[in-house]
């Protein structure tokens, strides 16, 4: 076999060792599934009482925005399987056994994805109950999906390398998550970034969260009419932008975090 | 015969300060026991991760079934078997899922690891629990569990991190059995451990490591005749006359009587058996020290530790070691 066969095998090895864990322990599908549906019913129904969207009812608006929150905060996810493992030094025996040196990541950042395909098709159905709707076709919304999909798992990559940083679990659930909240809300994802001051206009033009919430509402066709597009090449492009923000996070952190995890016993 | 593992001035440090390794050398014949002694922070833990592959040595190099350690990480994971200080186990999954995996990661291929996984939980006396979650184990099923793990691949090379470590008497007991068990079988193997019976029971020979290094090597009985002869070992009624005790001691032992004052016991070398242990008991009747319980018996390891560091195996940890401090600063 090559090496690169053997090392997708290992993954899938360890992916479903990960996946067998969400089948024994029911609670943690059902309290990550809670968490879209929360966002969904109170977002819509709190702020979308309080915040006025010109063109566009603001629950349809705020979808793209949830969807996108929801996934990179799942990312977290990552970084707090990864600590547990190191944690329990199931890592060590990982380490010492002749398997691919990425398998461990790869299987983590797979349940993970496969864990967010799941909260997605969870939180779209209760979009779909409290009013967002999908108006651009079906190539479109799967467009969209794939996209989102990407970027959610991209996101886990960067939590991968939390996780193998910080090494305890303690540490994990709030490292990876603290960071989420500032990069999510200095975005597009719950009001139009036109309204910002400047700096933080500009900041949000750039992040990457705005980009893939852009991305979304084109595609899904859940866009403001009467909000003006901003001049800034990642609101012109968001798909491109998305799909470049996602490869660049994925080029940066897979090397990174395969770093980590060489050096994770070495203390 | 030839060394299975051998490891020439190995050296580990943990930030300007901390030698973990300080020039440690080992040697271990094939099909043999090597039991590596020594307290907690004297580097049996390093010791092991480094020669499995864990984690690469600052200084000097380290072969195991002639392959490097660090050059041939890769090929030497293959033959290698690693059992840790704690049970790196998944306790989600079940028994027979653990071993399975680690037999799919070994690439033994899916029938043969599974057929494996089957044999070794029957081995391991778990076959009634393979299929059911590990969390629902017992300590010692855990420790077995690992154990079985580090055997999926029928290793020539088997590392055991105290094996025993935070086991009760019976988990301990059943361990040892089963550790036995494979060494009759050839298997070559380093075994680490705190208790001086443990390496006494297992191994057919010892180093004894204190502050990263070797600090005496041997069978066990060279070990116990470098410590000298016989130990005159009794406990007092009141802790108050632990001090008139070990005067009395004194003067007819061939020692320093050691005194622990929470079991209120005393024991002091002595070079005369019968005799010296009527002429205490004498002494210590006409002092009026009340005397529960007395005898004479063979130095065991604890206090060939005793004898090397200056102090009882138990009560270092992070304690400073007069004794060990000039070493460690080089």
């Amino acid at each position: 076999m090559s090496a690169l066969a053997q090392a997708a095998a290992d993954g899938m090895v360890v992916t479903k060792r990960n996946l067998i864990k969400i089948k024994r322990i029911p609670d943690l599908l059902i309290f990550s599934s809670i968490q879209p549906i929360m966002f969904v019913l109170l977002f819509a129904y709190v702020f979308g009482s309080a915040i006025n969207v010109p063109g566009v009812d603001y629950k349809e608006f705020l979808m793209a925005g949830i969807f996108t929150q929801t996934v990179a905060f799942g990312s977290a996810l990552t970084a707090v399987g990864l600590a547990d493992d190191l944690q329990k030094g199931i890592i060590d025996r990982f380490r010492s056994l002749p398997m691919a040196r990425s398998a461990v990541l790869v299987g983590r950042t797979t349940s993970d994805l496969l864990n967010n395909v799941l909260v997605v098709v969870i939180m779209s159905v209760c979009g779909l109950l409290v009013g967002w709707r999908i108006r651009e076709g079906l190539l479109s919304a799967v467009a969209a999906y794939a996209l989102l999909l990407l970027f959610a798992y991209a996101m886990s990559w960067v939590s991968a390398t939390i996780g193998l940083t910080v090494r305890s679990v303690e540490v994990a659930q709030s490292a990876g998550f603290i960071w989420l909240f500032p990069v999510t809300f200095l975005s597009n994802a719950f009001v139009p970034s036109e309204r910002l001051p400047t700096v933080l206009r500009v900041i949000a033009e750039w992040n990457p969260i705005s980009a893939v919430v852009a991305s979304l509402r084109d595609l899904f066709g859940n866009v403001a009419p009467n909000v003006p597009v901003g001049d800034a090449f990642p609101q012109q492009q968001p798909v491109l932008m998305s799909v470049i923000w996602s490869l660049l996070l994925l080029a940066i952190f897979v090397p990174l975090s395969v770093r980590r995890y060489r050096a994770a016993a070495t203390r | 015969m030839a060394n299975t593992i051998l490891a020439e001035g190995l050296v580990k440090r943990y930030g300007a300060e901390i030698r973990a390794l300080d020039g440690l050398d080992l040697e271990v014949a094939e099909g043999t026991v090597l039991g590596l002694l020594g307290p907690n922070g004297a580097g049996k833990t390093t010791a092991v991760r480094v020669l499995t592959t864990l984690l690469p040595p600052d200084e000097g190099r380290a072969t195991v079934a002639g392959l490097d350690v660090v050059r041939d990480a890769a090929a030497l994971r293959r033959i290698i078997g690693l059992s840790g200080q704690y049970a790196a186990v998944d306790e989600n999954l079940t028994g027979f899922e653990n071993l399975d995996m680690v037999g799919r990661l070994y690439h033994l291929g899916r029938r043969p690891s599974r057929s494996r996984a089957r044999d070794l939980l029957d081995q391991f006396a778990l076959a009634e629990a393979a299929d059911r979650p590990v969390k629902t184990y017992s300590g010692g099923m855990r420790r077995r569990l690992d154990l079985a793990a580090s055997l999926v691949a029928e290793p020539q090379v088997l590392f055991l991190d105290e094996p025993t470590t935070g086991l009760d008497p019976r988990g301990r007991l059943g361990m040892w059995e089963v550790i036995a068990s494979l060494v009759r079988g050839g298997t070559t193997l380093l075994l680490t451990t705190q208790y001086l019976e443990e390496a006494d029971r297992l191994a057919d020979s010892i180093a004894v490591i204190d502050h990263g290094r070797v600090i005496a090597r041997g069978t066990a009985d060279e070990l116990k005749t470098q410590v000298g002869g016989d130990r005159l070992e009794l406990s007092v009624g009141h802790t108050g006359e632990l001090a008139k005790a070990a005067d009395t001691l004194r003067a007819v032992g061939s020692g320093e009587p050691v005194v622990d004052e929470g079991s209120r016991r005393l024991t002091v070398p002595i070079s005369d058996g019968s005799g010296v242990l009527v002429g205490a008991l004498r002494r210590l009747d006409a002092e009026g020290i009340e005397v529960l319980d007395v005898g004479i018996r063979r130095p065991t390891l604890d206090d060939v530790f005793l004898a090397l560091t200056g102090r009882a195996a138990e009560e270092l940890d992070e304690e400073p070691a007069p004794a060990g401090r000039g070493r460690r600063g080089r």
